[in-house]
């Protein structure tokens, strides 16, 4: 009973908040409707037995991405209303093809739960005694998954270094050392030293 | 000698006369060339006369000379072979004696020609060609010489090839003898596919059990015969220039005369009528070809005759007399008598052979000059030539007293119209009447034309002046090269491909030499004595025993027989209207002399119809030359080039290049654009899905 | 009544439309689009663990975990990418990049 007020209240958070990120005029509105959907997918999944990946998702996708947009969104200099025109000519065809693709969905899934294995569950798997859901996951990550594992790790490297070198740029006018230069240098680029009495002066012929 | 060897002596002689001059003229020269093909020419005309001598007085049974084989093909047998019967025989005569006496002309017409091994090697060829096919025994050699003749004729009427008017003039015979040519082939295969075989001898026997058979040919119920008959006959009209396929007869005239003289006056235009005689025992079971054949000749005859009246060019006024006489002898085959068509035939030859090269003498002695309203006074400067004019033209116009005698065409013109008559009588064909009526009109103006031309040539005030004469000439072959209307033959020179006549100074119109001079009187005998001579053999009491079999008359045929019982009145009405037409000619031209052309001159719509030759060049112009024109116009831009290279290569770029711009807008470039799509995509899957999942 | 997976998944299929739809509506916005792609994902990922749970299945939620990793690697280089293309243009508006037209 309890199980399904909360699923209720949950779902019908996600999806408000996932319409109103669609629809929101402020892009900094969007993101934060879009956090709050992130949260309440999050209570969906611990509704599911699914703490670690309820864990995942807040501390992944909320800590990192949503921030990560909410800097862009905050940096960049954009003109939002402008980038509002033409959306009500889009939404008549854009509405149609959603509902469409909604009703096929539910149809299908509703085909799905019906005849598949799931036809015949007992219910949602619940953490039990001997095995919490981090452990459950662990037994097999590591072990069956581990080759997945390491690729998504590779993934991650990957989109890191994408990501520098997609945004890094070098300022003009700031000062920095190249190493290599510095390592290279010989006695003709060195620097020297030279004593000077004071007030005396250095002659052109000296500094050769 | 025997006659076998005769036979093929006297085929081949002018065959190797013309590989001779031919292929070795510029080696051997202009005199051996001529010796050579005009002495081969005579061996062979004796031959001819050695085998119809012995046919006609003797006992020559006919025989075929089995040379080589030719096509064997299953059924399908033809073989070069000689055949002599009654038929070859008088063709025989007739074309070797007109073509040796040509030959022996034009060593003094064609004097001047730098060619002249060339033409000689040409008129022998052609004289082989047509004893080719009056030789043979089978109709695919029949047609290798009906082909072969069109070929020595367009060579020979273009012999000028430089000149435009004679290329032209050759390339219309040829074309019009090709339509002809295609009615024969479709005959011949008629036959073949009714009997199954070409050859004469096979045939002949087989044709009258199959008499009444019938064939559906273009969705409607022939007989059989009948459609072989008429196809055949349409070669015949191709080649004898016949009522709608007459046109190249008068261009022919663009040819040296001599060649007219050869071709067309006594040989190859007859080769229609002695294909048709030949060829009696289809005709006599197929009545609807035979009047088909009574009819176009009938037509032929008056038609030819209305516009020869009018011409002023000598050639083609005798060109035209030709064609009328020729219709003559068509319809004479038409109505059933086919012995007086041969006869007319035979008598034919020798009096327009004499016509022809008459005045083709009156040409040379003119420099060249055709246009007779510009002759005139001639008879005391050339009166050999007026001589045997005067005789030709008496022969051809039949002068002659019924029950006495008369000269050559007398016999065997008044044969035909009191066969066209009996035919009416007996009802053996029902153009009898019709076929009599227009013979004996016919005759009354062949009498007229006839005698205007030798009235308007040798008669009245010269209309030639002395030093114009030359002038004449030249201006004329200049404006000659420009002008190019059918209807307007002023001055139609056979003129030589160069300038010069060799003659400088006044004109004085000149007898010709002895060596054109004989061949016209040898001929003038032939014109006075061949009716006299051999009536009784080709129509008269021994007209069986002369054809033994080689025409065939059927049992209902007594055409010929009645054509001698007439009423007397029928015996006299062709001699009666010829008077009325000589005497309308001596009043309009030598009486009142230049009424005749004032009237032209006033013109009027009937006299430019009949001047125009009823206008059938400007229509077949309209028709088939345009026509042709205008369908293969049709074929081209509408057909080639818009449905068959629209619809294929350039149609299918076209349709590439439009789907692949169609195709490439889906790179807008937009990535939403793609998402959409994909999402589409995705869509359609899912739908795709669940029906077939039978949600 | 009690909740069955076909809830969780009518769920999941109605926030997948949401994200959809704010693709084609929002043509123009670069991080709203890369949003709504967040909302489509963490749709699948609502569908994944949902059938995990009613399957008795864990490596629906091992899925669901890689998902997530993929969806921030993703997020992170789409973000840098509109970055740098805001940096050459000065607009996000991708509306006008057609340079790939075809």
């Amino acid at each position: 009973m309890l199980q399904g007020i909360a699923f209720y209240l949950l779902a019908a958070v996600v999806t408000v908040s996932g319409l109103l990120v669609v629809t929101a005029r402020n892009p900094v509105h969007s993101v934060l409707w879009l956090i709050l959907s992130f949260f309440s997918a999050a209570g969906l999944f611990v509704l599911l037995g699914a703490e670690f990946l309820a864990m995942l998702l807040v501390v992944v996708y909320v800590g990192a991405v949503a921030v990560l947009f909410l800097f862009v969104v905050m940096m960049l200099d954009v003109d939002f209303v402008k980038l509002r025109e033409g959306y009500a000519r889009y939404l008549p065809l854009a509405g149609i093809v959603a509902v469409v693709l909604l009703a096929e969905m539910i149809v299908i899934s509703v085909v799905v739960a019906n005849g598949g294995a799931a036809a015949d569950s007992t219910g949602p798997l619940a953490a039990t005694a001997e095995q919490s859901n981090v452990e459950a996951i662990g037994r097999v990550l590591y072990t069956d998954y581990v080759y997945i594992f390491q690729a998504a790790g590779i993934v991650l490297l990957i989109a890191m270094i994408g990501a520098i070198i997609l945004t890094l740029r070098h300022r003009p006018g700031v000062k920095r050392q190249d190493i290599n230069a510095q390592v290279a240098r010989d006695a003709k680029t060195a620097m020297e030293i030279k004593s000077v009495t004071t007030g005396a002066g250095v002659k052109p012929e000296d500094l050769i | 000698m025997n006659p076998q060897t005769l036979a093929i002596l006297g085929v081949f002689a002018p065959l190797f006369g013309a590989a001779v001059a031919g292929f070795f003229g510029r080696r051997i020269g202009n005199v051996a060339s001529q010796a050579i093909t005009t002495g081969l020419l005579f061996v062979s005309c004796v031959c001819a006369w050695m085998i119809f001598g012995a046919w006609t007085w003797g006992d020559l049974e006919p025989f075929t000379v089995h040379l080589a084989p030719f096509i064997h093909v299953g059924e399908f047998q033809s073989n070069w072979s000689i055949r002599v019967d009654a038929l070859s025989a008088t063709m025989l005569v007739v074309v070797t004696s007109v073509s040796s006496l040509v030959h022996l002309y034009s060593w003094g017409y064609m004097a001047e020609d730098p060619d002249k091994p060339r033409f000689f090697a040409y008129l022998s060829l052609f004289t082989f060609m047509m004893l080719a096919l009056v030789t043979a025994a089978d109709f695919l050699q029949m047609f290798f010489g009906w082909e072969g003749v069109g070929l020595a004729s367009y060579l020979l009427i273009g012999f000028w090839f430089k000149k435009d008017t004679a290329s032209a003039a050759a390339i219309k015979a040829f074309v019009v003898n090709r339509v002809g040519d295609f009615g024969f082939l479709l005959g011949m295969m008629t036959v073949f596919w009714m009997f199954g075989t070409i050859q004469f001898a096979e045939l002949f026997p087989m044709i009258a059990d199959k008499a009444g058979t019938g064939w559906d040919f273009l969705g409607h119920r022939w007989s059989a015969l009948d459609l072989a008959g008429v196809l055949l006959f349409i070669g015949a009209m191709g080649k004898s220039a016949q009522f709608f396929l007459h046109t190249w007869l008068p261009d022919a005239m663009e040819g040296p005369t001599p060649v007219s003289a050869l071709i067309h006056a006594a040989t190859m235009v007859t080769a229609g009528v002695y294909m048709v005689c030949l060829l009696s025992p289809i005709y006599e079971y197929a009545p609807v070809a035979s009047g088909v054949i009574a009819v176009i000749g009938a037509i032929t005859a008056i038609f030819a005759a209305t516009v020869g009246m009018m011409q002023n060019d000598i050639k083609r006024v005798i060109a035209y007399s030709t064609c009328s006489q020729l219709g003559y002898m068509f319809f004479a085959v038409g109505v059933g008598a086919y012995q007086a068509a041969m006869f007319h035939l035979f008598t034919h030859a020798f009096f327009k052979a004499l016509l022809f090269l008459g005045a083709g003498s009156v040409i040379a002695g003119m420099h060249h000059e055709q246009d007779m309203r510009k002759m005139g006074g001639l008879w005391k400067l050339l009166p050999v030539t007026y001589a045997v004019m005067t005789i030709g033209t008496i022969a051809i116009t039949g002068l002659g007293i019924p029950g006495v005698g008369g000269f050559a065409g007398f016999y065997s013109k008044d044969s035909i119209i009191e066969s066209a008559y009996a035919a009416a009588t007996t009802g053996h064909s029902a153009f009898g009447f019709f076929a009599f009526l227009v013979g004996i009109t016919a005759a009354g103006l062949t009498a007229y034309y006839s005698w205007r031309l030798v009235f308007m040539t040798f008669h009245n005030k010269p209309q030639w002046k002395e030093e114009e004469g030359h002038e004449h000439a030249h201006d004329d072959h200049a404006s000659h090269a420009q002008l190019e209307t059918h209807s307007e033959p002023i001055a139609d020179h056979d003129d030589h491909a160069h300038d010069d006549h060799g003659h400088h100074g006044p004109l004085k119109p000149h007898e010709s030499p002895a060596v054109m001079l004989i061949p016209l009187l040898l001929l003038s005998v032939g014109a006075v004595a061949a009716g006299l001579v051999f009536a009784p053999s080709f129509i008269g009491h021994h007209e069986e025993h002369f054809w033994r079999g080689a025409i065939f008359v059927a049992e209902a045929n007594h055409v010929l027989h009645e054509s001698h019982n007439v009423p007397t009145w029928v015996k006299w009405s062709p001699l009666i209207l010829t008077l009325i037409g000589t005497f309308a000619a001596y009043w309009l031209y030598v009486v009142k002399e230049g009424a005749a052309r004032q009237m032209a001159e006033r013109g009027g719509a009937v006299y430019a119809f009949l001047y125009n030759k009823w206008y059938f060049d400007e229509l077949y112009d309209a028709v088939f030359v345009r026509g042709t024109k205008a369908l293969g116009d049709l074929f081209w831009k509408v057909g080639d080039v818009r449905i068959i290279d629209g619809g294929g290569p350039n149609g299918m770029a076209w349709l590439s290049r439009k789907f692949a711009g169609g195709l490439a807008r889906f790179q807008s470039g937009y990535v939403y654009f793609y998402a959409f799509v994909m999402l589409i995509g995705l869509v359609g899957f899912l739908a795709f899905a669940i029906t077939s999942w039978g949600a | 009544m009690a909740v069955s997976l076909h809830h969780y998944l009518a769920v999941a299929a109605i926030l997948f439309t949401i994200g959809v739809f704010g693709i084609f509506v929002n043509r123009k916005n670069v991080i709203i689009i890369l949003m709504s792609v967040e909302l489509i994902l963490l749709a699948v990922n609502i569908n994944f663990v949902a059938f995990s749970a009613y399957l008795h299945d864990i490596s629906g939620q091992i899925m669901a975990m890689f998902v997530l990793t993929v969806a921030a690697a993703e997020a992170a280089i789409g973000l840098a990418i509109l970055v740098t293309f805001f940096r050459n243009r000065g607009d996000i508006a991708v509306d006008d990049a057609s340079v790939m037209k075809g």
